[in-house]
């Protein structure tokens, strides 16, 4: 049995001894070191770029838009430039390469390109984007617009509750930086190496701007991802491509931290507004909701995130009748794009504020209020969806018995003990819907293969291990089902010339939705021994035992959409997921009153997960999600400079929680199976992303009385909040 | 020309003396242990021991170490993998492992210390660290138990 055991990693051998190789421990020969010219301009006119005729030259290589074959960087709309040519939209945008011997020597030449702009009038306020006359997407400079309609408004009684929430940009910080490398082939065309998370994006991207089908793309051992590394490594392999094009020889990027700060993609900023009427005891009888989220000025894939901003907006709670409306806007500031959570964090954060608003308006128990309105099996969601085991109680229950149960004092951090401490709890709940939404699914038809060659299992995903530990969870998988020892199941590289397309490595739907789409090819590559055998024969040894000693076999398994699931992608009505973790998190903190800083203490979370089939990997997931939402909810705060760039674009000044600034964790893994998951396994990559901001303001608002209600909650802000007491911010 | 022992050998270079000691490591010795993260002594990912101590490779000109020993996490696993190497694998403390030689390195400094830390005594040894996959609980995890399982 392995399925529910914890096998070390597979690749934690070489992570501990320091032999893997990532994108920047890769040196083929004659390597040329690639660097990126870019927009000094939030919106401007380019009108030519010049070679700084004082700087030296020799042996370097320039690309510009012009020397771009098919200047689009391929993902779901076609308006963001792999270079940017006439104008340029935000500062920091690409506008040309330089490839030189040394990264010295490339920086240097970058620098040494002049651009000659003419400015343009610049949007950055996302409140204001919507048919403004500066125009920066489309005509109206609207990415999308969603809208949820389910039951009647009117006719009702009850107390009106109004409140507005605000979330801030989030930098992903993968401690790798982006690191890219493109290697010219003997055939004329390009391997890409690099880190990513989803090589089969790239591979389209890469063969679409070039016209040429003759690329493949190689991950290499990736330092972290949580979604910064979904969309914007095909803008950098593009950009590598080019490079090793124009000059004839490998070519390596690697970004500095502050370059990856400023350039790369962060999580959407939203403004929330929630307005509901509840019942005197403390139902939700009318939910309406209107978001606003800044996609900066490239689509890149906003229209997802604000999919499922609003589909969690509600939080885990019913309604008679929901009025969601969403929209995504354009403004002149860098791409925002995927990042852990995906627009759920922020509207489960509005959702969960604005419950204590409406505890407080009602003087009820938070607790007691959420109890009311928690999902229950049966209940209908405000897409329509029926929700069976929904397991909102049992995650609750969960956590409440874990923070009530005796500590340890060693499992408590030992917070400072000034006395101008103040002590609190809070909690949260949340549910995040697991995989793509609606028919994603059916229509990206995620591959897996299964080869047999000398005894050995080889799996072909293209899924990528960014950290959470899919290289160890798939022998799992494949061999529980096959009955043999693990060791005999071993990964075959990501590379797009062995691997088939398995989908991207996103929406926590590696384990569940290519998993299982594993476990059917096992039990694919069985029938097709038993075939070649013509035995009925179930054991696997005792199949191969029947073929001839140098037998191979391969079988190639499409994941099989549900039938049973519905969606209406015109009304946004129907099965929104296939299923849904559910997640209750309580925070023990202090708040010192002096200064606002907030010092964790100890954090219970409570999540079902399906099946654990790897529990220590699997509490990784969740324990390392649940530091980077505290972070989010207290830390982390993105400045932007009057162009719309990141002014704090270095690790002294955007600030990560350390070993020091993290709680002591209590992870409660709950089990409430999925059928379509390979074991009952359910999606819990992002839902650690949802409930902590919510329950520290909880917690800060029981220590102090403080009510905040943007993200972050720096010292300043809960200094502020601290002063004027009761306020809404 | 510096000379030093790195990992146990006498090892030299022609770098220029300012050039960072992490380069050094990277480019002409070819060790691929030591990570660069930020290159401004954030983030711990080039942590290496100079002389038993935990340094920040990025911060440090090859010209200081000259004469001094210098060890990677490739040296830590010489010749059998260090306790709290091992500790790491088993406790899970290691996801995508870009950050995990820097914390190894400073993990085992601390522990030659102290070789049975708190909980609390760990996370202060491992501040200068930064990890965005595990949350630093297994991490501590791994530090608190790793001389423990031995004894």
């Amino acid at each position: 049995m392995s399925i529910g055991t914890s096998p070390p990693r597979r690749d934690g051998l070489e992570k501990i001894v320091g032999s893997s190789l990532y994108a920047d421990d890769l040196r083929p020969d004659g390597c040329l070191y690639g660097a990126t010219v870019r927009s000094s301009r939030a919106h401007a006119r380019i009108l030519g770029l010049r070679r700084d005729p004082a700087f030296d030259w020799t042996g370097v290589t320039l690309v510009t838009a012009a020397d771009v074959p098919t200047n689009i960087v391929t993902l779901m709309t076609d308006d963001q430039p792999v270079l940017a040519g006439g104008i340029t939209r935000h500062v920091h945008e690409p506008l040309a390469l330089v490839a030189a011997p040394t990264r010295e020597q490339a920086l240097a030449a970058a620098r040494a390109v002049i651009v000659d702009y003419e400015d343009l009038p610049a949007l950055f306020d996302p409140e204001l984007a919507e048919g403004n006359a500066i125009q920066i997407f489309g005509h109206d400079n609207v990415f999308k617009k969603i809208s949820i309609r389910r039951g009647t408004f009117g006719g009702r009684q009850g107390i009106r509750v109004r409140g507005r929430y605000q979330t801030g940009l989030q930098e992903q910080l993968y401690i790798e930086p982006m690191s890219m490398l493109a290697l010219p082939r003997p055939d004329g065309g390009f391997t890409v190496q690099g880190s990513m998370q989803c090589p089969y994006y790239i591979d389209r991207a890469v063969k679409r701007m070039l016209g040429d089908e003759r690329v493949n793309v190689v991950q290499a051992v990736t330092g972290g991802g949580f979604g910064g590394k979904e969309e914007y490594p095909s803008m950098l392999a593009c950009h590598a491509v080019l490079l090793a094009r124009a000059s004839g020889r490998p070519v390596k990027i690697t970004y500095r931290r502050d370059e990856d700060l400023r350039a790369t993609t962060k999580r959407h900023p939203s403004i929330i507004e929630l307005d509901t009427l509840v019942s005197p005891g403390g139902h939700v009888l009318e939910f309406g909701a209107r978001i606003v989220m800044d996609g900066g000025a490239y689509h890149t894939l906003s229209t997802v995130v604000l999919s499922r901003a609003i589909l969690h907006v509600t939080g885990p709670y019913r309604a008679e009748a929901v009025a969601l409306d969403g929209v995504c806007v354009a403004t002149h500031t860098p791409p925002n794009g995927a990042f852990r959570g995906f627009g759920a964090p922020q509207a489960q954060w509005a959702a969960e504020r604005h419950m204590d608003r409406v505890a407080r308006t009602l003087g009820l128990d938070p607790l007691e209020l959420r109890r009311r309105n928690l999902y229950k099996e049966g209940d209908i969601t405000a897409t329509g969806q029926v929700l069976h085991d929904p397991g909102g109680f049992a995650v609750l229950d969960r956590a409440l018995a874990a923070a009530e149960a005796p500590v340890d004092d060693k499992t408590i951090r030992p917070g400072v003990t000034a006395p101008a401490m103040a002590r609190g709890r809070g909690l949260a709940l949340a549910w995040h819907g697991c995989g793509f939404t609606g028919n994603g699914e059916a229509k990206i038809k995620g591959k897996v293969a299964l080869e047999v060659r000398d005894g050995t299992v080889y799996v072909g995903i293209a899924s990528t291990d960014i950290g959470q530990g899919t290289e160890t969870i798939f022998p799992q998988i494949v061999a529980e089902e096959l009955g043999i020892d693990t060791a005999r199941v071993q990964m075959l590289p990501h590379d797009t010339a062995q691997v088939p397309d398995s989908g991207p490595t996103v929406a926590s739907r590696t384990a569940m939705v290519v998993g299982g789409t594993a476990l059917a090819a096992a039990r694919a590559l069985r029938r097709h021994l038993q075939s070649t055998a013509m035995s009925d024969e179930h054991g696997f040894d005792a199949l191969l035992s029947r073929l001839a000693p140098d037998a191979t076999a391969r079988v190639v398994e499409t994941y099989e959409v549900d039938a049973n699931i519905q969606w209406d992608m015109d009304t946004y009505q129907g099965d929104a997921y296939p299923c849904y973790g559910w997640s209750c998190v309580i925070v023990d903190l202090r708040v010192d009153t002096d200064t606002g800083e907030v010092i964790y203490d100890r954090v219970v979370t409570a999540t079902d997960v399906g099946r654990a089939l790897n529990p220590v990997l699997a509490s990784g997931q969740i324990e390392g999600g649940t530091l980077q939402a505290l972070g989010w909810a207290t830390q982390e705060e993105v400045v932007l400079d009057s162009r719309g760039g990141m002014r704090n674009d270095r690790l002294t000044n955007y600030i990560i929680p350390t070993a020091l600034d993290a709680p002591e964790m209590v992870t409660e893994l709950v089990e409430i199976p999925f059928a379509g998951g390979p074991f009952g396994a359910k999606g819990i990559g992002e839902i650690p992303m949802d409930c902590p901001a919510a329950a520290v303001a909880q917690a800060i608002e029981a220590a102090t009385g403080a009510a905040l209600h943007a993200l972050p909650m720096t010292p300043e802000r809960v200094l502020a909040a601290l002063e004027t007491p009761g306020e809404s911010r | 020309m510096t000379r030093f022992r790195c990992n146990g050998m006498d090892v030299q270079t022609g770098a220029a003396p300012m050039s960072r000691l992490l380069d050094v490591l990277r480019e002409d010795l070819r060790y691929t242990g030591p990570k660069e993260g930020c290159g401004e002594g954030e983030c711990g990912a080039c942590t290496v021991r100079i002389d038993g101590e935990p340094v920040m490779s990025c911060l440090v000109p090859v010209c200081q170490v000259e004469g001094a020993e210098v060890q990677t996490v490739e040296g830590l696993a010489q010749p059998v993998v260090h306790a709290v190497q091992s500790a790491f694998l088993q406790h899970g403390a290691a996801q995508c492992g870009i950050c995990t030689p820097g914390f190894l390195m400073a993990a085992a400094a601390l522990l030659d210390e102290n070789p049975h830390p708190t909980r609390e005594e760990a996370r202060v040894a491992l501040a200068g660290n930064l990890c965005r996959c595990t949350g630093y609980q297994k991490i501590v995890d791994a530090v608190v138990r790793a001389i423990a399982k031995e004894a």
